[in-house]
């Protein structure tokens, strides 16, 4: 019983990670209508960032990691203007291989500087917690703290201020808010912005529990894009419900499987690309 | 008949250059050939219907892999090997394809790189010990023909050039033909074709199995003609290759046979020319600049030049 809580638990952490990765894909496909693939890269510079302030330039690791997050909110942006709004107009199929060169760029940028994995201490607290028989590091209960805080703020942006009702008509209808005379090119830009300090927060979060290289984004980037297909791309609830999802499957399937964690990861994507595309809550933000 | 000059000299002309100690560039120019073919088979994909794959690296892998568990786990004559290459990809394409085809899309995007993702984690994982793991397969034989053994430089050159040829006259004849016709329509209105009351998701399953049968085949020649005699699924199967793959398309032209042959030989040449210019620019270390050079020519590529180096031109059109 405490061996299944233990999966269960450390499923639910890393899950968490999966769903603020899969809550940035959905906001970028709300906004621009395109599938970023270069989400993970954002986790990883997120992640990368936050281990050169805090071990290179001896920031604290909390200042470390939100100055990360701000920075890859920057980068975001960068990606927005260079890459994507030149080729707005352009068909899914362009979009969609534009920001894998995007991703081809961030992840070889990082990796011309250094190939070497890193690891932060974990946020301060103690040293694990137990409860029922199984261990809980803190680092998960910081995760599941501050991605239930980061999801609830960004679900009551959207849905109480004039900005995040402006960006979820535009998932509804793009060219009526361009009739409305909204100028469409900020909102883009702020999504990028937003998804990828969303993305970096993840992976800020996620290097004191696994280790962060310049390879990691890409594989993160998958999860988180698993998480929000099998929820329902573009749907916030939807995001989180994947990536808690696939977290647990992937732990506890892992623990049966071993050596076959990718594989149960896109398994159960493919089941619902075919069975259900709109995914599990399908709809809207 | 002018592109399929050019192509047949661009192949040819190493074979008397590259000699001595230039042989390294030949060999290079064999695996231009190799991955020229999967530009092809891609190209019929994602050029002329429209259709993305993120898994063509996963055929050619199983391409490879079947070839050398043929030849080397159960001792079948490596020319069978190369068959049960083209075999393996096309029914793997035919099962996942049945249910991917209604896709569109990025849903199509994100099925084919889960089925990408899938075959390098299962070519890995070393089911019932086939696939050797992460370290592959060893002491691939030879193919061998008439009595010519091939296993150098040369002969291998000559088999891929070969096989690219035939490869490439099968594609134009396939976009000259009404099929092509249909293909294109696919891309560009598929509402019409469906109002002809043509099956469109049948049509876009067959480009998906000829896709992947062609990738396979292109595994199956890396397979013999890796002149260490040894593939690993890093080589063959990674999401990264599919990816390459996409960028020789794109970058050479995706309404064009003959672009994607050109793309090939830009990105497999790419490294050796950002090697050259490492002597004179230096660069701390030109392999990691050659990813970011790939992306920023392919999204420059697609924002400026969304038809790629080489221009559209139907084999008719073309004379």
């Amino acid at each position: 019983m405490s061996v299944l809580l233990q999966y269960l638990l450390t499923g639910i952490g890393i899950g968490t990670l999966y769903a603020l990765i899969a809550v940035g894909f959905s906001l970028t496909y709300n906004t621009s209508g395109i599938i970023n693939f270069a989400q993970g890269e954002f986790v990883m510079l997120g992640g990368m960032l936050a281990v050169w302030l805090h071990q290179f330039q001896g920031l604290p690791l909390a200042a470390a990691m939100g100055l990360a997050i701000g920075l890859t909110a920057l980068a975001g942006m960068a990606v927005e203007r260079l890459a994507i709004r030149p080729a707005r107009g352009s068909g899914m199929t362009t979009l969609i291989i534009i920001t894998i060169g995007v991703s081809f760029i961030l992840k070889a940028l990082v990796g011309a500087v250094t190939k070497d994995e890193f690891h932060l201490p974990a946020l301060p607290g103690p040293t694990a917690v137990t409860a029922l028989g199984a261990t809980i590091p803190s680092q998960t209960l910081w995760i599941l703290a501050l991605g239930a805080a980061i999801v609830l703020a960004l679900g009551l942006f959207l849905k109480y201020t004039l900005l995040g009702a402006t960006l979820r008509a535009m998932a509804e209808d793009r060219q009526a808010i361009r009739n409305l005379g909204v100028e469409s090119q900020t909102l883009p830009i702020l999504a990028f912005a937003l998804s990828a300090a969303i993305g970096a927060a993840a992976g800020a979060l996620i290097t004191p529990l696994t280790q962060m290289s310049w390879l990691k984004g890409t594989e993160l980037g998958l999860k988180g894009f698993c998480a929000a297909v099998l929820g329902g791309m573009g749907n916030l609830p939807g995001a989180v419900l994947g990536g808690l999802v696939i977290g647990i499957a992937e732990t506890c399937g892992s623990a049966v499987l071993s050596g076959y964690k990718e594989v149960i990861a896109f398994t159960l994507v493919l089941v619902i690309l075919y069975t259900r595309p709109q995914g599990l809550l399908g709809g809207r933000l | 008949m002018k592109r399929l000059f050019i192509l047949v000299v661009l192949m040819l002309t190493p074979l008397v250059l590259c000699r001595g100690e230039l042989s390294y560039y030949l060999s290079l120019m064999t695996m231009t050939g190799i991955s020229a073919v999967v530009a092809l088979s891609l190209n019929l994909l994602l050029g002329y219907t429209g259709q993305i794959s993120l898994c063509h690296a996963a055929f050619f892998g199983l391409g490879a892999y079947a070839a050398a568990i043929g030849s080397v786990n159960f001792g079948l004559n490596p020319w069978l090997g190369l068959g049960l290459s083209c075999l393996l990809p096309a029914g793997v394409a035919l099962l996942v394809g049945l249910p991917t085809v209604r896709l569109k899309e990025h849903y199509l995007a994100m099925a084919t790189l889960g089925i990408g993702v899938i075959v390098y984690a299962i070519l890995r994982a070393n089911p019932f010990g086939a696939t050797g793991g992460p370290g592959g397969i060893f002491a691939i034989p030879s193919l061998e023909i008439m009595g010519v053994t091939i296993d150098n430089d040369i002969s291998r050159h000559v088999l891929v050039t070969a096989a690219l040829i035939v490869v490439y006259v099968l594609c134009e004849s396939l976009i000259s033909s009404r099929f092509g016709a249909l293909m294109q329509a696919v891309h560009t209105s598929p509402r019409a074709v469906s109002s002809l009351g043509i099956d469109l998701e049948a049509a876009k399953l067959k480009i998906f199995v000829l896709s992947a049968c062609l990738a396979g085949l292109a595994g199956g020649l890396y397979c013999f003609c890796s002149p260490l005699a040894y593939i690993n699924p890093d080589d063959v199967a990674s999401v990264m290759l599919s990816v390459k793959f996409i960028v020789m398309v794109v970058i050479g032209g995706s309404m064009s046979l003959l672009g994607g042959v050109i793309g090939a030989l830009a990105v497999t040449w790419l490294p050796e020319l950002l090697r050259a210019a490492s002597a004179w620019v230096p660069l701390a270390n030109p392999t990691d600049f050659e990813a970011v050079i790939y992306g920023v020519v392919l999204i420059a590529t697609l924002i400026y030049a969304p038809q790629g180096l080489i221009r559209p031109g139907g084999a008719r059109a073309q004379g």
